[in-house]
């Protein structure tokens, strides 16, 4: 079985097959990471370069895990520096990391659009690790894979995503993957954290969070930009908190049945109180240990293609 | 020397000249229409245009030619080739150059750069100074050096105040200021607000930024009786304010480009930076309201912000690319094929678009094809089909979308300021 895919760039075209495929390679990879000795020899002599031109230290060391974990070799070229700032263009440093000879590259970069086109400038096999506030692929089949591992299935599942979902890159993606595996998907957001025409994907929009709690399966939690919405596109965090956070309460008064994940990092006492945050609803540690999983079947597949 | 276009359709909705004929240019002054002796015919050189349009030379009232500042991406040699070769016997080029296009002195060095080429080059001075919307310009000084018109275009008057002082001024000139209508709080994004930019998680500019400052700008004329321009209108609800405004009278016109009555935003999904312009490519409701305007009359003329971009600069990531595509050599092939092709618009009709219209709006005296005129033409093949390539451009940058493209309609020569062009070449008639 090989994906259909040659680069996941996005979960927008990806086709049924290969996501079932991606999370069911993710399976045996969980089973790995069990074990004592957590290595396979898969990937060896393989070279993956990590480009990461925005800060993201978490999903950053979950790929470089990943890649370790199947003996690929890896390289980190981590700048803040866009090709804005004078001196070597973005294309310019692609090539010379093209020149290095390697397969594969993780990029992860604040505009949209960059791992499309590195396709166009480079002959390696890329992988989108979060592009502006459009997608981030993996972050969004490891929300699948435990979504899955706890519940069993995807098909029929209300899944709702609360937050800033103009802003996000995570809500995109798993509003594809989830639509295309079958899953009702909606959101919940006050209107100035919704792009416009969201409908069109075909979700549902929730403003009252306990109507959002109450009519799903399962809530995917945003993290709020503390420094961009507060006084902007929310009142204040206080209120934010008041009217969007999920809090035990919330929880006991609509929906006892309830999963909680949040992609981290967690802003607790703003989206999520550190009581649903540690409490038995969320699953927000078993998705930082699934995401090396996924990231792993992703690399995996795609890294021996050929 | 003498040059003699047989066969020629003279086209000239201004004269109501519409015939073919015999056209005799001699050193540059046209001296006879039909009736050409055997002698002259074989002292002259002989051009067969059957079936090509002779009309008034084209004009491009909104063009940047990145001279001052950026002579790497543009010159005004290179901008004054590349629209000698789209068929432009006249430009007005935009202030927003380094130093900006708000002293004497700038003006001056400019129209110096331009003596002697075919292409006119007619400076547009800013409205305010260094474009910072804080202190007027030295407009009067700026008038005297030759601008033809105002504009801070990159971005609009900043204020409602500095505007309608602006435009009270210039009422002494009966000239106009040009807007580039962006409402600044709602101005940032990388392409129009809709269904497209969501499902590519851009950041985006809705088209209120635009409908908002037309808004201001039409009440601010209308208060003072002063004359706006509309740059590159782009928005259906722009153009239905334009409609209102010159129904009540007030003294607006508004330009479109040839990108925004032919692309929508649904070409970003490439991530091409191409496609990268500001205002950005609209929906396809945006698109039919521009062709009804050029229909209806609301839009008055084309113009094609020419914009060079050197390549290291359209190749960066999407967000931090800088807006704008070249426009000069595509502008007519593009207008030909959505507009003429179509049936939108009569050839007749484009040419008021091409040529006309916009020297009225700068108060510019229109080419007559008349005996005893100095010959300012376009020579146009309205059925050439042809490919663009982008390799051929005489502009020096190479930021153009529509490569590759199969377009009908182009220019076949232009004659102006006692020089005729044809094929690359310039020559003297002199
Ligand atoms: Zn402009």
């Amino acid at each position: 079985m090989s994906l259909n895919i040659k680069h996941l760039l996005g979960l927008k075209d990806v086709p049924k097959n290969d996501i079932q495929l991606i999370l069911d390679t993710a399976t045996t990879f969980r089973e790995v990471l069990e074990r004592p000795i957590k290595k396979v020899p898969t990937l060896k002599g393989t070279t993956i370069v990590n480009l990461f031109y925005e800060n993201s230290t978490r999903t950053r060391l979950s790929f470089e895990l990943a890649e370790k974990r199947l003996s690929a070799d890896t390289l980190n070229f981590t700048t803040s520096n866009s090709s804005t700032k004078k001196g070597e263009t973005f294309k310019d440093t692609v090539r010379n990391i093209e020149a290095m000879k390697i397969d594969m590259i993780v990029v992860r970069h604040q505009s949209a659009g960059v791992p499309h086109y590195l396709t166009k400038i480079s002959n390696a096999s890329i992988i989108n690790a979060g592009d502006g506030r459009h997608e981030h692929p993996t972050q969004a089949l490891l929300d699948m894979y435990s979504i899955r591992e706890k519940i069993g299935k995807l098909n029929n599942l209300n899944v709702c995503i609360v937050g800033d979902i103009s802003h996000s890159r995570v809500a995109l993606s798993n509003i594809f993957g989830l639509i295309t595996m079958g899953a009702k998907v909606s959101v919940c957001a006050p209107p100035t954290m919704l792009p416009k025409n969201i409908e069109q994907f075909g979700v549902k929009i929730f403003h009252d969070i306990n109507k959002a709690v109450a009519e799903n399966d399962v809530v995917n939690v945003l993290r709020i930009q503390l420094e961009r919405d507060a006084g902007n596109t929310i009142p204040s965090l206080r209120e934010y908190h008041n009217y969007f956070g999920i809090t035990g309460d919330v929880i006991e008064r609509n929906n006892k049945d309830i999963l909680i994940l949040h992609p981290g990092p967690i802003n607790r006492g703003v989206e999520i109180s550190s009581e649903v945050a540690d409490g038995p609803y969320q699953i927000i540690l078993d998705q930082v240990t699934n995401g090396v999983a996924i990231r792993m079947a992703v690399l995996y597949l795609l890294g021996t293609m050929n | 020397m003498k040059l003699l276009l047989k066969n020629v359709h003279l086209l000239n909705p201004e004269q109501n000249l519409d015939e073919t004929n015999d056209l005799l240019i001699d050193e540059g002054i046209i001296t006879k229409i039909g009736n050409v002796s055997k002698e002259e015919m074989n002292s002259s050189e002989v051009y067969d245009y059957s079936g090509k349009y002779c009309v008034p030379g084209l004009f491009d009232m909104h063009v940047h030619l990145r001279e001052p500042g950026r002579e790497d991406t543009e010159t005004v040699q290179t901008g004054s080739n590349s629209a000698a070769e789209g068929g432009f016997t006249g430009v007005a080029c935009m202030p927003n150059t380094t130093p900006t296009i708000d002293s004497a002195e700038v003006v001056n060095s400019i129209k110096k750069k331009a003596e002697n080429h075919l292409v006119d080059v007619y400076p547009i001075g800013a409205v305010t100074k260094d474009r910072k919307g804080e202190f007027l310009a030295p407009i009067a000084e700026l008038v005297d050096a030759g601008a033809v018109a105002f504009s801070d275009d990159g971005v609009a008057v900043k204020t409602a105040s500095i505007l309608r002082s602006a435009l009270e001024y210039l009422k002494m000139y009966d000239l106009p200021i040009i807007e580039h209508c962006e409402d600044e709080t709602l101005a940032g994004g990388a392409m129009n607000e809709g269904s497209v930019s969501t499902l590519l998680g851009l950041p985006s500019i809705p088209t209120i930024a635009e409908d908002l400052t037309v808004m201001r700008d039409i009440s601010v004329a209308e208060y003072v009786d002063g004359k706006v321009h509309i740059a590159h209108i782009s928005s259906k609800k722009a153009v239905q304010l334009v409609i209102e405004a010159k129904a009540k009278g007030i003294k607006i016109t508004a330009e479109v480009t040839p990108h925004h009555f032919t692309l929508t935003d649904e070409a970003l999904t490439s991530y091409d930076t191409n496609y990268k312009m500001n205002p950005p490519l609209r929906t396809e409701e945006d698109v039919n309201a521009m062709i009804e305007g050029l229909k209806d009359g609301t839009i008055d003329c084309i113009a094609s912000d020419h914009a060079p971009h050197s390549i290291e600069e359209k190749e960066a990531e999407f967000i931090f690319a800088p807006n704008g595509i070249l426009g000069l050599e595509t502008q007519l092939g593009l207008s030909i094929s959505e507009l003429v092709h179509k049936n939108h618009l009569s050839f007749s009709q484009l040419i008021e678009k091409l040529s006309i219209n916009p020297r009225k709006i700068l108060n510019l005296p229109v080419p007559q094809i008349k005996v005893g005129e100095k010959a300012n033409l376009t020579i146009i093949d309205s059925d050439e089909v042809w490919t663009v390539d982008i390799k051929k451009f005489k502009s020096k940058s190479k930021n153009s979308p529509f490569d590759k493209r199969l377009l009908t309609g182009k220019s076949v020569a232009v004659i102006n300021n006692y020089q005729f062009y044809k094929e690359g070449k310039f020559q003297n008639l002199k």
